[in-house]
């Protein structure tokens, strides 16, 4: 099919640019992996689970309106549309999808504009029984209980670091779970110096303070996990205060028996599809202009993949991209007066951002605290001694460490050990450039021989594994 | 494990997992049906055979990856479970080999 703007992931941001783009009379088809769009923030349950129930959803008011606009729209939604990868070809850019569950075909869906609204995903810095059934990321025990009304244990311990772990440990104590602690390392001591910043969150997060006081959820900052306990699955948890250095104080160890621990370090940015492209990056994120243009022509970027800031930001962004487009298709200069309000808003959440991410970063040193038997990298089962016999070795930075070792060569391609192996090898994690943005079937691959490679790199292994 | 919502017992509809009958819900994705089964792992790992089940939750880890219908390599938190599916533990590759 041809349309005039494809906007990829239909999360906050692509659904406001797909709305604000359709409503100036663009053509949009809006594609997503999900089976309903929403994203992961406003992740519904499966309409066959058809409870409002206990669980708690997120901007719940926004999504309302934001589905009714979907609706009377003229947008094309494509879901169940896994995006494997997006390549420019003469006369506009063509965006490649695997279909269904089965993810057996792929479907070409071509437009003269795409948005990158690829969102992203959670960082977990290893510990000592982390690959423990029972041990799901923070934001993975938030989508469990979004879309399929389920939790992982009857006692979780919620850990880490950052805004996520709020609404996390409110929803599984909502939905019954007891949360035997809220783990977060970060210092209450060091909020007053982004209070500014952070003066538009305040309300939020004294919602959040007191529905965990309501659940009895007790509260430990400067603390975390130090490992994962359990034979085949969970059984708890020890946790131990931190120094002013990032580093655990000696004698503060205690064990909290649970069956779940729903654990995050932060987010980073899904970029695979950008880099393909050959978008700039900034840092970890798609580097874009103030219309949200990246510098591919064609290609715009909008919400987490432009940098983690939130649904707020995201809206924002989503609605400055999809005017953009629908100004710039038209080969005309858009107006920046006219999103004025989403400007403001965008400048605010990003500010607001910096101060989450400044305040929220990990422990430092966590490298030097993970024992060598500790599994590094969950697909390939690295460990981190292996990694540090690496570094010995010679390996001077994370390629090298992933040549010598395997670590990050799995079925994720690196996304869940590449903090892990920076904190332990101090090199900062760098976007690793995959061919493409999810493992794509032989057939498939195949099926495209005679044509143009969208990329000149080697073929993702494949089909050994999963689908 | 708990599901915060009072089954619809009119529309559930069964699965097996490892031979043995488990109750699903429409609309959950075999992940969910298991964790509501009390079943928090459906993989063992290629090298130490360790047990694994749901990371990420949202598709991104590949550790949640079963077997369903003899198919390997499927990943639980994203795949919906239908009627009759019949959902094994993974070894390994899923593979014979
Ligand atoms: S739990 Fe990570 S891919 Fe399914």
């Amino acid at each position: 099919m041809r349309t005039d703007l494809a906007v990829i992931g239909a999360g906050p941001a692509g659904l406001a640019a797909a709305l604000a783009a359709a409503r100036r009379g663009i053509r949009v088809a809006l594609v997503d992996a999900a089976p309903r769009p929403g994203g992961q923030y406003f992740r519904q349950p499966a309409p066959g689970l058809g409870t409002e129930g206990a669980v708690p959803r997120h901007g719940r008011r926004t999504w309302t309106r934001l589905r009714a606009a979907l609706a009377e729209s003229a947008v094309d939604v494509r879901p169940e549309h896994h995006v494997w990868c997006v390549e420019r070809e003469s006369g506009g850019l063509t965006v490649h999808a695997l279909l269904g569950p089965e993810q057996r075909e792929s479907v070409d869906v071509r437009a003269d504009a795409v948005l990158l609204a690829t969102g992203g995903y959670e960082t977990v810095l290893p510990f000592p029984g982390w690959t423990l059934p029972g041990v799901v990321t923070a934001g993975g025990a938030q989508a469990m209980l979004k879309g399929g009304l389920v939790t992982p244990g009857r006692t979780a311990v919620v850990a880490g670091t950052g805004p996520l772990l709020l609404p996390v440990a409110t929803g599984l104590a909502a939905a019954g779970v007891r949360v035997a602690a809220l783990v977060e390392s970060t210092d209450p001591a060091r909020l007053p110096r982004h209070a500014r910043a952070l003066a538009g969150k305040l309300p939020e997060a004294a919602g959040y303070a007191a529905r965990l006081l309501r659940h009895r959820v007790p509260v430990l900052t400067r603390h975390t996990v130090v490992r994962a306990h359990g034979e085949d699955r969970l059984t708890g948890v020890t946790v131990a205060a931190l120094e002013a250095e990032g580093r655990v104080r000696p004698g503060t160890e205690r064990l909290l028996p649970c069956d779940a621990l729903a654990v995050g370090h932060g987010m980073l940015p899904h970029t695979d599809l950008a880099e393909t492209l050959g978008c700039r990056l900034d840092g970890h994120a798609v580097a874009v202009d103030a219309e949200q243009r990246t510098d591919v022509p064609g290609v715009w970027a909008a919400g987490e993949a432009t940098g983690i800031g939130g649904a707020a930001l995201a809206l924002a962004e989503g609605h400055i991209a999809g005017r953009s487009v629908a100004a710039r298709l038209r080969g005309t200069a858009p107006d920046p007066h006219d999103w004025a309000p989403a400007a403001r808003i965008r400048a605010r959440e990003r500010t607001a951002a910096a101060a989450l991410h400044a305040l929220h970063g990990p422990p430092a040193h966590w490298g030097d605290g993970v024992p060598d038997d500790t599994v590094l990298c969950r697909c390939e089962e690295v460990t981190a001694g292996a990694v540090r016999e690496a570094l010995t070795l010679g390996a001077g930075d994370t390629r090298t460490v992933k040549l010598l070792t395997r670590a990050g060569m799995g079925w994720c391609q690196g996304r869940m050990c590449a903090p892990g192996v920076a904190a332990l090898t101090g090199c900062p994690p760098t976007p690793s450039r995959r061919p493409f943005a999810r493992p794509v079937p032989l057939g498939v691959l195949a099926a495209r021989h005679d044509r143009p490679t969208p990329h000149d790199r080697p073929h993702p292994r494949s089909e050994e594994g999963p689908s | 494990m708990t599901s915060p919502e009072s089954a619809d017992a009119a529309r559930a509809f069964e699965v097996t997992f490892d031979g043995r009958p488990v109750e699903a819900l429409p609309g959950r994705t075999i992940a969910a049906v298991l964790w509501a089964a009390g079943i928090t792992s459906w993989r063992t790992t290629r090298d130490g055979g360790r047990p694994r089940g749901v990371f990420c939750g949202i598709g991104v880890c590949f550790d949640c990856l079963v077997t369903v219908n003899g198919r390997p390599g499927r990943r639980a938190c994203l795949v919906p479970a239908r009627p009759g599916d019949v959902i094994r533990t993974q070894e390994g590759t899923g593979h014979e080999d």
